[in-house]
This record gives structure tokens, sequence and C-alpha cells, in this order.
């Protein structure tokens, strides 16, 4: 089957998402679109998929104009979606997951469950997957639920698969097995659209790389181009992929932390028996795959987890039990996993926010009363350091771009006497132009001499940025290794492989 | 100065046009459920003119009975005129105070129902203070409102303390401890310590008279020095949300608690203290309440204070400012309705139709806009609270 | 006591349900030595377990205050302590957390009824009675929390079903027709929540609150104009009598409870059972849960979110105006004002202490009916506990049912939170 997408148009706002997109995918082909963060691929696709209204702009599907209003329209013309987030019910059976929007009844209205239950056992056979049509979605590894997700659109007989940024929360070797997946789905016949910003995949799976760039097509691509051509073609100029390290001399000891274990409020380890130490003067990366006890292990770090067993010392000093802010004013700067949840208040003031932490402080506080006069002041002096870009320091913070509230944060979190930075996905999501900027401020701070953690799913991101690398998988750290490891090994570690 | 009165147009459009078409919507109820209106429908013209006639002497005597009476002037001044405005502001003034416990209570992100018992455990403990007691005038006073501020500091405290222990959320703690709260006060009125002595209904003695507060305007007006307590208290609530860092952090953990928490800010105590200030705010709503007009306690004393408390605070838009004006406007139409009811055949229970329809059309600007067709209706931030998992 | 020293290494809910117990287990211990050995030396508690002509099984039974709180303060404690190893043990307590309960209320009734009589049968189909608006209410919330709209508007909706039959069987005569209004006036409200809620996003807690205002303000203003004035028009239905099921209507204990009640408490049963079995066995059901717990997956397989949610709501508003008959019609025929008097708020507290599932719900409104009844039953028969202090029963249990002392309770996952695409949080 084959999709066709001409002049698809859409704005929100001021902001023109989508400009005049014309694409297309012929039968049994797979096409990679390759884009940066907040490019508008997924805009395009959400569009094709019936979950937003294109301003202008057709579709055509085997060449006859079909109009997509609903979800239930592209399922109809045979139009799959593999989400980046998944759409699955956490606390329903595989099976459940499987046939809502598609429930065959019997009489009474009863659910009746047992031909879908045969079709999937029979696909999954068919792909070779092990799947528990019982099992309930929320005990299952990322890798099967996505795996659930493929199966629920191919249940549906879709023609053409539409995945998008579908190795952000695999392994190496789990994003093989998936590229695998794929290439067989291909063979069968199904047309696949592949959406991501890694270069690497999508030279390895693509017959076809379409690129966006703001919101418009900026060329194509055969998949034997080099990375740096397609790099430069994404971002638009010449861009130097692994940035600039100096050699760096190791300091002493900053943070030790030992045997280390994290629970939820239900008792649940997250995190177990963890041990390691930073360095001043380095950078240790705590790579692996989301969800492996990455994210409560940032946290932890400043007492954001209720439920910790174990010890951590900066520079000596017990910080397990300290309050959220007394680890902060031991010198550790945070940079959350997510800027928008928990890094700003988006309805408060620019200025607002760079004082969150600080506000009662001088000069910003005497006694109890807040001196606004300072606040904008400082605020002023810190925007322009950061070069964050905004109208006022008084606007919300809701009205900056995504790289901008990052700065905020930064500016924010480094403007206090800093001994460690922990910094936690700090370029998710982020432009190729904000994720240099970040990037050299953490180096700045590993070669003023202080400690960096750096929590990170990205493996380039991990290897151009660590001087040595952990290695997250279950909650444990599998091994410490030096930053000239390869990437099979690390791939490897990553699934929970240990030689 | 046109930049200025553009900001007033614009954020008191919504506002008024609310105000309008409740009134046009409660007239209609009024109307058409007048026995004499009803009886005409079959002449049009006629029913037409007793319709309005009837909804216009309701709406005449809701304004005569809350700001000015041209009856009660007659031969004995303009000032006389003016009383109904002097018992709005007496209805107004622990209005303002249970308002600005809700208010307070959204700043922070918490959704106070409680009001109502919080304004109970002020008033007893006010009263117990005020009649059990004898003391010089102005320490007596300020005992008593302080024994109401600081109970009803605890009882509110408890819903803080248990949301940030246990995650209890505050709307269901606070809608059962008001019931807790009421039944309470029925029984705290029938123990010995508190029923008047040879009384078998309900109600305590008169509070001492070195325990009331003092009037403002004679004796021929019921005007208390509870209103300057609680004007105080409203710019007591500004200043402390704008310009201390106690408010940034409650302003900060009502807009964001969990980069409130990332940034060293702890949420548990902020839900504690804002529920123990919404209590003690509460409370001393009950407190001058019992002290500046009602000087007895009796079941009933919390009224529908601690309930309209809620729709002026969303009517104010949870500022202290608007709170004010809010809890005024709704102190006018429960003491205007009063008049109407007696003076006219229309019940005073129209008034908190009146009162629900403002604030749900405050609450849907989209249907505003869509009703009056006007296209850039200033409107603020909706307020919300953030359903049960929140 | 090992346990206790172990309870560092336990989850939060193991340690609140074990501080439960040892609450419940200090109760019992308190009602030994003040009940068990403090009761008259030769009084004796009476129930009674007939009511009118049911195939008569005990008549009633006979037990000394004093033998009656000890042995049950004695189960009570038993069962206290086997609760607190079944959590220890991380297993499944809630049998022995009822054993104990049951076993302090019965020690309880044999010390406050001291040489008196207590009709158990009549108290527990006055029970049933009180928890019929409840039991309405709390599954009019269900339906509509369930597919992520909070429903505080229970109060309104009943007091809206409770005026418009009791207004409709009064103008006409006939209960049936007041029956087939009841639902209409209380869908009518949740046409109120649902398009405010859905259409123009309005936060659904505050709206909820500001409908029951609404209707109270209508109400009562409606019940001063037309109602008392016009009584003999306006305010003096029919009600329904009861209709006793043959056979089964005999049984004892349970026939004269369950099977001699009026039509509506019969169409709660049928309802709770459409709805227990719609819940987790159709195609709606499943639906239904999916939007309540994550709309955008429902959105993305082709279910339009907002049309569910509405019909739920419009639904659930039948459900509970259809309870609010239960006031007019199904009592004494004539409406008072605010008469639903916060039963839309315990059946609020029912659902949440229920755990927003049908059954729970079911039981909890059941419990507090009883605590209800049990209040009215002890101060006709002259107990020296204040009935102020047993009315509040109901509500000290829903605050802490809502902290955790009963284990984990979580609301639909999207409950209270506007959908719209593109993801408006």
């Amino acid at each position: 089957m084959s999709l066709e997408l001409k002049g698809i148009t859409k704005s929100f706002g001021s902001l023109l998402a989508n400009d005049s997109i014309d694409l297309s995918v012929g039968d049994g082909e797979i096409l990679a679109i390759l884009g940066e963060n907040g490019a508008g691929k997924s805009t395009l696709m959400n569009i094709v998929y019936g979950l937003l209204q294109p301003d202008a702009g057709e579709i055509r599907v085997n060449g006859q104009l079909v109009s997509i209003n609903e979800p239930s329209d592209a399922l109809a013309a045979g139009i799959g979606m593999v989400h980046q987030h998944f759409m699955l019910i956490p606390v329903f059976t595989v099976l459940e997951n499987i046939v809502l929007g598609h429930e065959a009844t019997s009489k009474l209205g009863k659910l009746d469950l047992t031909s879908a239950r045969a079709k999937l056992l029979a696909l999954a056979k068919d792909f070779g997957f092990v799947i528990d049509p019982d099992a309930l979605v929320e005990s299952l590894p990322v890798g099967v639920q996505q795996r659930v997700e493929i199966l629920k659109a191919l249940m549906y007989d879709a023609k053409v698969l539409i995945l998008d940024e579908p190795t952000a929360v695999l392994t190496p070797q789990e994003t093989d097995e998936l590229l695998e997946v794929i290439r067989r789905l291909r063979t069968q016949g199904t047309s696949i659209i592949f959406i991501s910003h890694k270069l690497r995949e999508v030279k390895a799976i693509a017959n076809r790389i379409s690129v966006i760039r703001r919101g418009k097509v900026v060329g194509s691509a055969e998949p034997s181009a080099s990375q740096e051509e397609l790099a430069s073609l994404m971002v638009g100029r010449p861009v130097n992929l692994a940035p600039d390290k100096t050699p760096h001399t190791i300091g002493e000891v900053i943070l030790h932390v030992k045997d280390l274990t994290i629970s939820d409020a239900t008792g649940r380890a997250l995190v177990k028996d963890v041990s390691f130490d930073v360095r001043g003067g380095e950078v240790l990366a705590i790579a692996g795959v989301q969800g492996n006890g990455q994210s409560e292990l940032a946290q932890s770090i400043i007492n954001l987890e209720p439920h910790v067993v174990g010890s951590m010392t900066l520079e000596g000093r017990e910080l397990v039990g300290m309050s959220v802010h007394q680890s902060l004013h031991e010198g550790i700067a945070f940079i959350p996993e997510s800027r928008e949840l928990d890094g700003l208040i988006s309805s408060f003031s620019i200025a607002d926010n760079l004082i969150l932490d600080t506000h009662r402080e001088k000069p910003y506080a005497k006694g109890i009363t807040l001196s606004p006069r300072e606040v904008f002041a400082e605020a002023e002096v810190k925007a322009k350091e950061f070069d964050i870009r905004a109208q006022s320091i008084k606007d919300p913070a809701s009205s900056l771009s995504g790289g901008n509230k990052q700065k905020v944060v930064l500016a924010r979190e480094l403007s206090r006497p800093v001994k460690l930075l922990v910094a936690s996905q700090p370029t998710r999501g982020l432009d190729v132009g904000s994720i240099e900027f970040v990037h050299e401020r953490i180096l700045a701070e590993r070669d003023a001499g202080r400690a960096v953690l750096l929590f990170s799913t990205e493996l380039d991101e991990v290897l151009a940025l660590a001087d040595r690398i952990a290695v997250m998988y279950a909650g444990k750290i599998l091994a410490i290794v030096d930053s000239g490891v390869t990437r099979e090994k690390l791939g490897l570690l990553m699934a929970g492989v240990v030689e | 100065m046109k930049k200025f009165l553009d900001r007033v147009l614009g954020t008191a459009l919504l506002p008024a046009l609310s105000f309008v078409m409740a009134f046009v919507i409660s007239g209609f109820v009024i109307a058409f459920s007048d026995s004499k209106v009803l009886k005409l429908a079959s002449s049009p013209g006629k029913f037409i003119t007793t319709a309005l006639s009837t909804v216009g002497n309701a709406y005449l005597a809701l304004f005569q009975g809350s700001v000015y009476d041209p009856n009660l002037a007659h031969g004995h001044g303009f000032l006389q005129g003016l009383y109904p405005l002097s018992e709005t502001v007496v209805t107004a003034t622990p209005l303002i105070l249970t308002g600005l416990a809700v208010a307070l209570a959204f700043q922070s992100g918490l959704f106070n129902i409680g009001a109502q018992g919080q304004f109970i455990f002020g008033a007893v403990a006010a009263s117990y203070v005020g009649f059990h007691f004898t003391f010089t005038p102005v320490l007596h006073v300020a005992l008593a409102l302080i024994a109401g501020v600081l109970s009803a500091a605890i009882w509110g405290g408890i819903v803080g303390i248990l949301k940030a222990r246990t995650g209890a959320h505050e709307v269901i703690v606070t809608i059962m401890m008001n019931y807790i709260a009421g039944f309470f006060i029925l029984w705290i009125l029938k123990t010995t310590t508190f029923l008047r002595h040879g009384r078998i209904d309900p109600i305590a003695p008169e509070v001492n008279p070195s325990a009331q507060l003092p009037h403002l305007a004679g004796n021929n007006f019921r005007l208390h020095a509870g209103i300057l307590i609680a004007l105080a208290a409203a710019y007591f609530v500004w200043w402390l949300l704008n310009r201390t860092t106690i408010g940034f952090r409650f302003r900060a953990v009502g807009a964001n608690a969990a980069a409130a928490k990332t940034a060293g800010i702890s949420v548990g105590y902020v839900t504690i203290a804002t529920m123990a200030l919404c209590g003690a705010l509460a409370g001393l709503g009950g407190a001058v309440h019992v002290l500046g007009s009602e000087y007895a306690l009796t079941a009933d004393i919390a009224g529908n204070f601690g309930f309209d408390a809620i729709t002026v605070a969303l009517l104010g838009r949870a500022k202290p400012l608007g709170t004010v004006f809010a809890a005024l406007l709704f102190g006018a139409l429960r003491t205007g309705g009063r008049t109407m009811q007696s003076n006219t055949t229309t019940p005073l229970d129209i008034v908190l139709v009146i009162q629900a329809l403002i604030v749900l059309f405050i609450a849907a600007p989209t249907l505003v806009r869509y009703i009056f067709r006007i296209k850039n209706l200033k409107t603020q931030e909706a307020l919300a609270s953030k359903g049960w998992n929140g | 006591m090992k346990n206790l020293i172990a309870m560092k290494s336990f989850t939060a809910t193991q340690r609140r349900q074990t501080w439960l117990h040892i609450v419940l287990f200090i109760i019992a211990l308190f009602e030994l030595k003040a009940f068990g050995f403090g009761n008259p030396a030769n009084a004796k508690t009476t129930f009674g377990f007939t009511l009118a002509k049911e195939w008569v099984l005990i008549h009633t039974w006979i037990i000394g205050s004093a033998t009656g709180s000890y042995l049950f303060s004695i189960i009570a404690l038993i069962a206290a302590v086997v609760a607190i190893t079944l959590i220890a043990l991380k297993k499944r307590a809630g049998l022995a957390t009822a054993v104990t309960g049951l076993a302090l209320m019965m020690g309880f009734l044999c010390w406050a009824a001291a040489g008196k009589f207590i009709p158990l049968t009549g108290m527990l189909q006055g029970s049933l009675l009180l928890a019929v608006p409840l039991v309405f209410g709390s599954m009019s919330g269900l339906l509509s929390e369930r597919s992520g709209v909070i429903n505080i508007a229970i109060e309104g909706q009943l007091l809206a079903g409770a005026f418009a039959s009791g207004v409709v069987a009064s103008l006409t005569h006939k209960s049936a027709l007041g029956l087939l209004v009841a639902p209409l006036a209380g869908a009518l409200i949740s046409l109120l929540l649902a398009t405010f809620a859905i259409k123009f996003s309005v936060d659904q807690v505050i709206l909820g609150f500001v409908l029951n205002v609404l209707v109270i303000g209508l109400t009562d203003f409606l019940y001063k104009k037309l109602l008392i004035p016009y009584q003999t028009t306006w305010n003096s239905g029919p009600s329904f009598s009861r209709i006793e099921i043959p056979l089964i209507g005999k049984l004892p204990i349970i026939g004269p409870i369950f099977f001699n009640q009026t039509l509506i408490v019969y169409l709660m049963y049928l309802i709770v059972v459409i709805i227990t079995y719609s819940l987790f066995k159709t195609k709606w059901g499943l639906r239904t849960r999916a939007v309540g717990e994550h709309p955008t997956a429902a959105d993305s397989v082709g279910i339009d979110v907002n049309k569910l949610r509405f019909r739920n709501v419009l639904i659930a508003g039948l459900v509970s105006g259809l309870g609010g008959a239960y006031f007019t019609i199904g009592s004494t025929g004539s409406f008072s004002k605010e008469m639903t008097s916060g039963a839309g708020f315990i059946a609020l507290a029912a659902l949440i202490f229920g755990k927003w599932t049908p059954m729970g719900a079911v039981s909890a409104a059941l419990l507090f009916g009883f605590a209800d009844n049990l209040q009215g039953t002890l101060s006709i028969i002259g107990v020296s506990i204040p009935s102020e202090f047993m009315l509040m029963v109901p509500y000290i249990a829903t605050i802490i049912a809502v902290s955790g002392l009963v284990g984990r309770v979580r609301a639909p996952k999207a409950d209270g939170i506007h959908y719209s695409r593109g993801g408006s949080h």
C-alpha cells in the first residue's frame, strides 16, 4: 500500500509546525523521516493518524484521496502507529489492550476475547514473540510493551505502520531486534514510516530518507550518505558531532555513594546496593535504558526520594536524611529529568524561576520580606550570562522555547556555590544548538574542577561527554568502564549482559 | 491611564457579564414560579408586564435591602437610608474572612471546602472565652479573638497534616470535617458549660460586654470593628503572598508542586502552614461574627458563611482584593435577600441561585464569549484543583 | 511484639495498616475492661431477629451482657492479632479486619443495651433503607469517575431527583410518573456538569460544588414559593408501599431485610448488578475504564473519549436522580428543604472508601447506613453516648479511609483531568 502526503500545513498560533510538506512511501518501502527535536515530525504523523487536523493539504492512500478526521479513519484506511509514548493502559492486560476499540461481543454485550486471543497468539508466534495475553501491561518491561504496541497495530491489518522514535526506550540489542522485525514486516508488504533523530539507525534501516527542518522538507538522502552529511542537512549547518573535550586533571573524591538502595512505596527495590565515586574534574555518566533506576538514583542525591537506605557523602558529609533544601545548599546543582514538570514553574516569571531555590537568601530577602527590585536585577545579570533569550525577564517561563527553559534551569542551579553537578537527561527534547550549549556548560564545570554526574539514555551523549561510564541495569550498576569502551560492549551491558 | 482603564475593563468585563446573565436567568425563575404571573399565561400582554413588575419589584427590594432605602431616609436623613448598606457590611465581614481562607488555599493549590467547620471552631472558642471570663475590654477582645484563631488553626492544620503525611485529599477531608464540626457544635451547646442558664434550646450565654467588638457608627447601626479586622486580614494575605518568602513558597507549590519540591521547597510544610493559616482566617471570621454582631453562640452560628466563602473566593479569582469585593457583593445579596423575602413574595434562596450562576459563568469564559460574541474577552488563568490524584 | 520491631522494614501501607489494627486491639482491650468486667452483673441483652411473618427459626437471643461483651472483645482481640500477623506476612487481612470490627460492634452492643432489647433484624432493615440513597449516589459517582469526570454534584442530583419526583407525583397523583421524572432531573444536572466540564473544561471539583449550590438554591426557592403555600397540590404526593417477594421474602432474617422493601430498593439491586456486570464484562465497561485511566490511548484506537464521558455522566445523573426519588415517593411522599442533608457527600465518601469499585462502594454505603441506623436505635433505647458522636462515625471513617489506613486508595488515573487532543493537563 502506498501513502502520499501533499502540501500538509499546520500552525499552532504563530508557530508554523508543518509548512506544506510533501512525502510519500511506497508499497513495502521503509521511509525514514529524520529531523531534530521540534522539527515538526510528530505533528506531521499525528495529522496522518487523525489526532490533529491539518490547516491545508491532502492525504492519499493508494492514490485515493482520503479524509482522516479521527484515528478510527486512519485505522480504517490501514494506517497503524506505534507512538513514542505507548498508548497502552497499564492496569489492563495485554489482551484487553489489544481488543480495546475493536471489541467483539456475544449476547448481553459480553466481551468475547476468544478469537482475538487466538489471532494474537498466532501473530506473536509468527514473529517469534513470547507474549502472555493475560499479563498486566504495567508488569511488562518496556521492550515487551513496545511489541504489544506493534502487535496491536498488526492485529487490525495496518498496511502502513508509523513508528515514532521507537528506539528511545530500547537497548542497542533491542534496537537491533526491532530493526529486524521492521525488515520482516517490509518483506510481508507492510510500508513503514520510521521517525527518528538518530542518524545511525536511520542509515541502518531506511530505503529512503527525508529530512525535515523547521516544519519543511529540506531534502532527501540515500542511506549511504555519511552521518556528517545527514547531520548538516538536519541542522542546516555543519555540525561538530563530538564536542571538544580537553584532557582533564582528576581531583579528590567529591561524591561517595555506598550501598545505596531505593524502594518505592510498596517496598519494591528500584535501585539495589549501588556504590560509586565521582571525583572533581571528571564526568561520570550513568548510562542505561530508561527505567532501570536512573531517575530514582538521580533524585535520591538531593533527597527527593523518600525510601532510601545506605550512605552518600559529599566531601565527607553524609547526605542521606537531609532535606532537599539542605542537600542543594551543600553544593549540589541539580538539572531534573523533566524541565517542564520539575525544573520550572511555567506560570512564574523567568526572574522568579531563577530564585526558586535561593529566594530566602540575601539580597532577595530581608527577614521574610522579598525585595522584587533585587530579584529583577539579578535576573538580568543571569539572563545575559546564560544567553536566555526572552523579551523580558518578567515574562512567564511558559513563553520560552525548550532550549531557553533549560538555560534558565542551568542558570539557577549553577549560580549557587557548586561542588557537584547532577544532570539528568539534560538535552532531552532540545534542538542541536541548545544541545551544544548545554554540553559546553557541562564540560566547563568539569574543567573548573567540579564533579559531574550525568544521567543519560543517549549513547552518543554519554560517549561524547563521559570520562567514565557506569551502566545501570535493573537497579544495579553492572560495571564502571572507561570512556574508550566500544559501543557493542556498552550495548551488551545495557541489556544486562556481563561477560 | 488608558492602559489602566483597559485593564480594569478587561478584568471587570467577564464578571460584569456573568452578573447580568445570572440576574436575567434568575429573573425568569422568579417570574415563572409566581402564581400571579402563571395565572395570566393566557393573555400574553398582561403576562409580560406582570412578570416584569414581579421581577422588578423583587430586584428593587433586593437593592433597597442592601444599599440604600429611601423609606428609611424619609424624615431621618440620608445616613439612616444607608442603614441597609451598613447591614451589608456586617454580613460581608465574616464572609471576607472565610473567603480569604478559601482564596489563600487556592493560591497554594489546595481546595479548602472546610471554612464552615473552621468558622465553627473559631466561633465556639471565641464565645467560650467571651462569656466565661472577664478581663479589661481591649484585652478580653484580643484574647477571645486569639482563642478563636488558634483553635480554628489547629482544626484546619489537621487537614494539612493529613494531606502532607498521608496524601489524604483535602477536598474529602474538609467536607467530612465540616460535618464533624457541625455535630460538635450541636453537642457542645448541650453541655452544661455552654447551655445558657434557664434555657433548653441550644444557645450559649452572651459574651460579656468587655469581649464585644466596638460599634463604628453609633448604636443605631450594627456596623462594628470587625470590618477593619477583615480588611486588615485581606491586606495581610496580599502582603504575605506577594511580598514575603513564605508567600513565594505558597505560590510556588500552588503553581507546580513538583518543581517547587525539586528546588528545595518543602511541600509538606507549605501544605500544613497554608491549611493552618486558612483555618486561622476562617476562625477569625467565626470569632468576629460572635464578638461583633451575634454575641451568643447558636447551633446555626455559621449559617452559610463557610460555603458562600467558596463562591466568594471563586468570584474574587482567589485574590485578596477580589475576595473583598466579592464578599461585599454576596453580602449585599444576602442582606437584600432578607428584605426581598419579607417585602415581596420572592424567597431569599434565589440569592444562592444568583451566586451559583455568576460563578458558573465566570468559570466558563468560552461560553460567555460565545453568547456575547466578544472575541477578545480577557480571562485569567483558570482556577483548578487537581483531581483526586493531584 | 516481634512484628512491631520488624515494622522498620515495612512498606508505608503495611505500617499504616498495622497501626490501624493496633488501635483496634487497644479498643478491644478497653472494651474488655470497661464493658466486659464493668457490666452490671446480672443484666442481660436481648437481640430480636423477627419482624413479622417470616418462617421463624430464632425469635430472640438472650445473652448475659457481661458475658457477651467479654466473649466478643476476646474474639476481637484474637482477630486483630491474626490481622496484624497476616499483614506482616504480606497476606490479605480483609476478613480478619471485618471480624475484628464486627466483634467490637457486638461487644459494644451487649454493653450498650444491657437489660434492653435490640431489634437486630429491624435495625438491619433500617440500615439498608438508609443506605439506599448512598448506594444510588455512589453508583452515580462510580459511572462518572471511572470514565474520568469527578462527580461532586451527587448531592445536587439526589436533591433534584427528590424534588422532581415529589412534585410530579403530587401534581399527577401518580407515583410511577414521579419515578419516571426523578432520573431525568438528575440527568439535567449531569447535563450541566458534562457540558461545563467537557465542553468548557471547567475544573470539575469547583463545578460540582457550584452545581450543588445551584440545586440547593433552586429547590429551596421553589419550596418556599410553591410547595409551602400550595401544599395540597404541590407537595402531598403518594408514596410506594412495601412489596414482599413471594417465598424469599419469608426467609428468616434475610427475607425482611432484603425482600420486603419498596420498588426503589429492588431497582437499586438491579442497577448495582447491571453496573457491576457492565463495568467489568462488557465492551462499554472496557472502554469506560480505558478513558478513565488513559484517555489518550483510548483516543488513539478510535474511541471518542469526550463523547463516552459525556454519555456516562448523563447516565450517572439518571442513576442518582432515581436515588433521589427515595427521599420523597420512596418514603413519605413529601419534599422538604435540603432533605438530602449531605447524603450525596456520604455517597462520594462511600465511593472512595470502596476504592472506586461497585462492590466496595455498596459495602461502604451499607456500613454508613448501619452506623446511621445504630445511632438512631441507640438513642431510642437510651444509651449514654451523645448521638452527635455516633453521627460523626461515617465522616471519621472516611477520613481514616482516605488517609490510607485501609490500604492504598487510588482514583482512576485520569479522574478529574480534562481531555483534549494535544494534551492540556
